[in-house]
């Protein structure tokens, strides 16, 4: 019973999160597009649960919904004509774009199925706790340069999203 | 029956290779950009699957969070130049911003 | 005694170089110099023949030093002074000096008068090269250098076209003989490996050169004789070098050019066998009866003298051949000196004409004897030393020219005698050709110094007795045609035995043939013995009583002779009893071909001369024609070849440069299209590739 529950639930997400990626890679409209996208991110977020990512999860929804998606949709609407929401866009040399793709894809694919993966599931366990403890500890280091790459981030953005009317002197 | 490597393997190959496409295919840098935010999650999940079915620690976890980090510092400047490029050029459209031509 | 003969030698050397460079800028003309150069020479031989008589006959001295080095030894060349060559060094002093001293006079205002002298000085230095070499090849090397000499004194007027002629001629037959004289001494060469007369001596008598061989030898040396000292078929050249001035035929072509082949005949004689010798002497016989019966005919007064010389010349080389050799050699010595005289006093005449018909403003030939006569008063000395000369070359007793031909007739009778058959032709010639001597000779004189003289009425006003300086040279030289200074110390004029036939001794044979007393320093010891016997045997044959006999009767037939001939000439040309123009037409073609010298030179015009520019036009033609044609069709060739060169430069090559460059300009600029700036497409370049790669290595794991 169990296990039929957790294919089911992984077979669900599994195909929402692609089923949306295909909707952001084929969609026309952009907007359509970066919705796709929001659902892909949460169905990511549902298969970081069912591997006992719960933290990750939770990070997951906030930071790439809440924040990078939203950015994205800003993106979207700042850059566009305003008269018309339904932005069309028109891709260019989709076919040829199969080659190298089909090929990368084939490539992986064989890949993945073809290799003896170690295959034992862990038991699921909360882990906020113990990824705090990492943070704070062994990967301190790690954690700090983060920091500082997003205060970088930070200002660039700013700097380079100015008006540039008073910048075009320099 | 699903729930093993293999399969989540695959799915996140499937998000690599359509974001991938998605990268080639798009005129709209923002969507282009969409496209790169798919890839970096197939690499999160990819990390994940690993870390709950192979290794049993939580190191993936912990990278699939950098990683998160770095997709939204990026996703910011990302944003940040497409805004200055919309400024310059009237339009986001990559097939406009061929300055590398020989 | 052998260094101050190197002096002797060297000093006109010294003379012809300093005159030749700087005869311009001397005074006189540099004359002085080589007048000097050539009376110290004198003196010094006149010293040096002194000190010979005191020693041994027999004696010599040598010097010599390697000079080409060949293999492990080199070929030796150096100085040999024997009384032959003190002998000959005083001829060709005395000769010399008389005859610059003559010049000096004789070519006064002649635009070229001081390089006159130093040619003068340069034949000198041959000449004596010559008599002081000890080798052949010495003596080749001056051998040409006088021919050299000759040409340039005959060719001395060289802007008219006779002497520039005859300076060739003379030059080309010389060269005939000296290829024949060449091809003797490249065979000894061969053989024996040196030159050197001693050494080539003691190889013949070891045995080391065949008989036969020695023979030809003998023949092809003799060769150069023929030409130098203008023996029959060689002599034409002879006549022709009267061209030059007087004074050079004085000094070479009657005094010591000449006898240098001579000399060479007397240098080798050791080598000459039986056989050669008798060639040697018909040819020389025939020689001397041939060129005077050209003499009888001729009216130039220095072409007589030019063929009484040739005659003079065959005479010596007979009484060489037949083995007299100490004969031989007197003669020359005594001809130098009177013939010598002839000349110098002829040209004294010529000189005296020449300013007679000059000023009388007549342009006769002042050489010419039909324009001369009656001379004897107006030219008393010049007279009186022609005459003593031609008394000499007539064979008068009481002059030297009397002992030495009457001694080449003894030796010619005895050698007859011993050997019969043809040789009886020898004495033949001799005899004859003397009578012939006489005649023409005193022929000479009536016409020139008796009668009347033919050249005008005015002119014989302006005639004179020439200059001092050009009448002592003639007292000198008919002084030194007496007797008396060769039968010294005896004062006996009908004998040969004075100092000459003791001390110039005929060598011995080195093929160990027929042996004279007193020859043996040439001689290998074991081939002296030999020889010894040799000779003792023939000692038995050849007694004194042949010899002794022979002598009279030559000496009684030539006196004979010599009178017909002086009588018929004083009837003929003093007397005019005998009508000439009568003789003329009774003699007929044989007068004509006296006249003509037997058409010797007409001959060799159209056989030789012909043959030799025939072939030079036939070479002309070839080159003309066929090399030429090679020439120029190899250059047609070339020049078609180089065009199409070029054109295939031009098209193909830089076609294919061209073509490169636009090449690679085209797939430039296709390639160039990759570079969209398109980072998308960059992309997609990328992902082919690592697809690409990705399944390939998974591919290749897997399977």
């Amino acid at each position: 019973m169990e296990s039929l529950l957790t294919d089911v639930a992984i077979g669900f997400f599994a195909l929402v999160t692609v089923v949306s990626a295909i909707f952001v890679t084929f969609s026309p409209r952009i907007l359509y597009s970066a919705f796709a996208l929001l659902f892909t991110f949460i169905g990511v977020a549902a298969l970081y649960i069912i591997m006992s990512a719960d933290f990750l999860a939770a990070t997951q929804v906030i930071i790439y919904v809440g924040g990078i998606l939203i950015l994205i949709i800003f993106g979207v609407l700042l850059t566009a004509r305003i008269t018309n929401l339904d932005i069309f866009e028109q891709t260019q040399q989709r076919y040829i774009a199969l080659l190298p793709v089909g090929a990368i894809a084939v490539g992986l694919f064989m890949l993945v199925l073809y290799t003896p993966w170690l295959n034992n599931p862990a038991p699921i366990k909360p882990t906020t706790a113990v990824i705090g403890k990492e943070l704070i500890g062994t990967y301190v280091i790690a954690f700090e340069a983060a920091s500082i790459l997003l205060v970088a981030a930070l200002i660039g953005a700013v700097r380079l999203g100015r008006e540039r009317s008073d910048e075009n002197a320099e | 029956m699903l729930n093993n490597v293999t399969f989540f393997l695959c799915i996140s190959c499937g998000l690599f290779v359509l974001g991938l496409l998605a990268v080639m295919t798009r005129k709209n840098a923002v969507s282009i950009l969409m496209g790169i935010e798919l890839i970096l999650n197939s690499a999160g999940l990819n990390f994940v699957t690993f870390s709950h079915f192979s290794t049993g620690n939580f190191h993936g976890h912990l990278v699939a969070l950098f990683i998160i980090l770095l997709a939204a510092a990026e996703a910011a400047v990302a944003l940040a130049i497409f805004l200055g490029l919309y400024r310059q050029r009237g339009t986001v459209f990559v097939d406009n911003a061929s300055d590398l031509k020989q | 005694m052998i260094t101050q003969a190197i002096i002797v030698w060297l000093l006109p050397l010294f003379s012809f170089a300093v005159v030749l460079l700087n005869s311009k800028r001397l005074p006189r003309q540099g004359d002085f110099l080589s007048l000097a150069t050539i009376f110290i020479g004198l003196f010094i031989s006149m010293k040096l023949f002194g000190q010979m008589m005191m020693q041994p006959a027999g004696y010599q001295e040598n010097l010599s030093f390697g000079w080409i080095p060949i293999g492990a030894h080199s070929i030796q060349i150096g100085v040999h002074f024997d009384i032959l060559t003190s002998i000959m060094l005083l001829v060709v002093t005395i000769v010399s000096s008389l005859v610059h001293l003559f010049s000096t006079k004789y070519m006064e205002g002649d635009p070229k008068y001081g390089r006159f002298f130093a040619y003068l000085s340069l034949f000198s230095f041959s000449m004596l090269g010559l008599v002081l070499a000890d080798s052949l090849l010495g003596l080749y090397i001056f051998w040409e250098l006088v021919g050299l000499s000759s040409y340039l004194l005959i060719g001395f007027w060289h802007e008219k076209p006779g002497p520039a002629y005859a300076s060739k001629k003379a030059f080309i037959t010389n060269r005939v003989g000296d290829f024949g004289m060449l091809l003797g001494i490249l065979l000894i060469f061969a053989i024996l490996g040196d030159l050197n007369l001693q050494l080539i001596f003691t190889a013949v008598a070891d045995g080391k050169i065949p008989m036969g061989m020695l023979t030809i030898i003998g023949l092809l040396l003799f060769c150069g004789a023929v030409g130098k000292s203008a023996q029959f078929p060689l002599h034409v050249w002879l006549p022709d070098a009267m061209e030059g001035p007087t004074p050079v035929s004085a000094l070479i072509h009657a005094a010591t050019m000449v006898a240098a082949g001579v000399y060479l005949v007397g240098r080798i004689f050791p080598i000459i066998t039986p056989d050669a010798g008798l060639v040697i002497a018909m040819v020389g016989g025939f020689t001397a009866f041939f060129a005077a019966t050209i003499a009888i005919a001729q009216y130039d007064i220095k072409k007589v003298l030019a063929y009484s010389t040739i005659s003079q010349l065959g005479y010596m080389i007979m009484g060489l051949g037949v083995g007299a050799y100490t004969a031989g050699l007197f003669h020359l010595v005594t001809h130098a000196m009177f013939k010598a005289c002839l000349f110098l006093a002829s040209g004294s005449v010529i000189h005296a004409m020449h300013y007679a018909l000059h000023h009388s403003g007549s342009h006769a030939d002042p050489q010419d004897m039909r324009n001369m006569g009656g001379m004897r008063k107006a030219m008393p000395i010049t007279y009186l030393t022609m005459l003593l000369a031609t008394l000499a070359i007539s064979g008068v007793p009481f002059t030297s020219g009397f002992l030495s031909k009457d001694a080449i007739l003894g030796a010619t009778l005895a050698y007859a005698i011993e050997n019969g058959g043809i040789s009886w032709v020898l004495v033949f010639f001799g005899f004859i050709t003397a009578a012939m001597t006489a005649f023409y000779m005193f022929r000479i004189i009536y016409k020139t110094f008796f009668g009347t003289f033919h050249g005008g009425a005015d002119a014989e006003h302006h005639l004179h007795e020439s200059p001092k300086p050009m009448t002592y040279p003639l007292i000198a030289l008919a002084t030194l045609s007496v007797f008396f200074w060769f039968t010294a110390p005896k004062f006996n004029p009908f004998s040969t035995n004075g100092w000459f036939s003791s001390q110039v001794v005929t060598p011995a044979r080195a093929y160990a043939g027929i042996m004279h007393p007193g020859g043996t320093f040439y001689f290998h010891p074991e081939v002296t013995a030999k020889a010894n016997e040799v000779a003792a045997e023939q000692k038995k044959q050849e007694s004194e009583r042949t010899e002794h006999f022979a002598h009279m009767l030559a000496m009684i037939l030539s006196l004979c002779v010599a009178g017909f001939g002086i009588w018929l000439s004083w009837t003929t040309y003093l007397k005019h009893k005998v009508d000439t123009d009568a003789w003329k037409q009774r003699l007929g073609i044989v007068y004509e071909g006296m006249l003509h010298k037997w058409w010797m030179d007409e001959l060799y015009d159209k056989t030789v001369i012909a043959g030799s520019l025939l072939f030079s036009k036939l070479m002309a033609w070839i080159d003309a024609n066929f090399v030429d044609g090679i020439v120029n069709g190899s250059a047609w060739f070339f020049r078609n070849l180089s065009f199409g060169t070029g054109k295939f430069d031009n098209r193909v090559i830089d076609g294919a440069v061209n073509g490169l460059a636009w090449v690679v300009g085209r797939s430039g600029d296709r390639v160039r299209t990759i570079q969209t700036g398109n980072i998308q497409r960059y992309l997609w370049v990328t992902g082919c590739v690592v697809g690409t790669i990705l399944i390939v290595v998974i591919a290749s794991t897997l399977l």
